[in-house]
């Protein structure tokens, strides 16, 4: 599998054993992304978001966390055959991961440049596709990791940190 | 800043989140895109978003990127369920019979002229 890591310099030992706390979050919370269906993708984000917000999380934070997570659900219902959402929530941040079931990233380089799509017509026709998803979820969190091989699943996780 | 109530004047808005408080809200802009993705790398809160597109996800999009109103130009009316997910999400939904060149135009001369 090819791994894509987007972690500040000098940070990483750190941010990397943030990725690897999944029995330590406060608060877990699944959500299935079934196959082209765009009228429910965004339900995992929206309820993580209505959540954070009673929490007290700053709006600006929020509007991050709300965007990446959306993308990123939006994707799996776009590229893969089906996945699921999985948001940890401790006191200081979240971690969110997007698993699926294929088909897999050939060129996750060439899927982090703006613009680059291989979304199809339907995707299109929604108004996604602009090949701006993955670009958007690096630039709204603090650490991005992503695996993937074509042919295989793949797994998008960032965090996000509440201050 | 204007209000989205004097703005909506100007446009001859129709609003179709008549139980959402419009009063309350205030513009210092505007996107004008159809890419949803665009919209959320770029939008800001406080921006008005004009656009055609009036599907289900354009409300998703607008709550995830903290954009208050969605002005939708040539007439473009949304359907029932949008609305109502609109209403849920406290995002307003504003229909005008201009073009969004017009729509754009107008916004920037009040806030600018």
């Amino acid at each position: 599998m090819a791994d894509y890591w987007n972690i500040a310099p000098g940070m990483e030992s750190a941010l990397k054993e943030c990725f690897t706390r999944d029995v330590e979050a406060d608060v877990t919370l699944e959500f299935s992304i079934p196959e082209k269906d765009f009228n429910n993708a965004g339900k995992g984000s929206s309820e993580v978001k209505n959540l954070l917000k009673r929490l007290g999380v700053d709006s600006e934070v929020l509007r991050r966390i709300a965007v990446a997570s959306y993308e990123a659900e939006i994707n799996v219902a776009a590229h893969s055959i089906g996945g699921k959402m999985t948001s940890l929530i401790y006191d200081d941040r979240i971690h969110i991961k997007f698993e699926d079931k294929g088909p897999g990233i050939a060129d996750i380089k060439q899927a982090m440049v703006p613009g680059f799509s291989t979304a199809d017509d339907l995707v299109r026709e929604f108004g996604f596709g602009a090949g701006l998803g993955l670009p958007n979820i690096e630039k709204n969190s603090d650490a991005l990791h992503i695996s993937s091989e074509a042919g295989h699943p793949t797994l998008v996780e960032f965090l996000i940190f509440f201050t | 800043m204007i209000k989205l109530t004097d703005y909506m004047k100007a446009i001859s808005g129709v609003n179709y989140t008549p139980a959402l408080d419009l009063g309350s809200i205030e513009l210092d802009g505007a996107y004008v895109c159809d890419m949803l993705s665009d919209v959320m790398g770029a939008a800001k809160p406080k921006q008005a978003w004009i656009t055609i597109m009036k599907h289900l996800n354009v409300i998703a999009v607008a709550s995830m990127t903290g954009i208050p109103v969605i002005v939708l130009s040539k007439g473009n009316v949304p359907e029932a369920g949008v609305v109502d997910k609109a209403t849920e999400e406290g995002i307003a939904l504003v229909s005008s019979p201009l073009a969004t060149y017009d729509l754009a135009g107008i916004l920037y001369q009040m806030l600018k002229g």
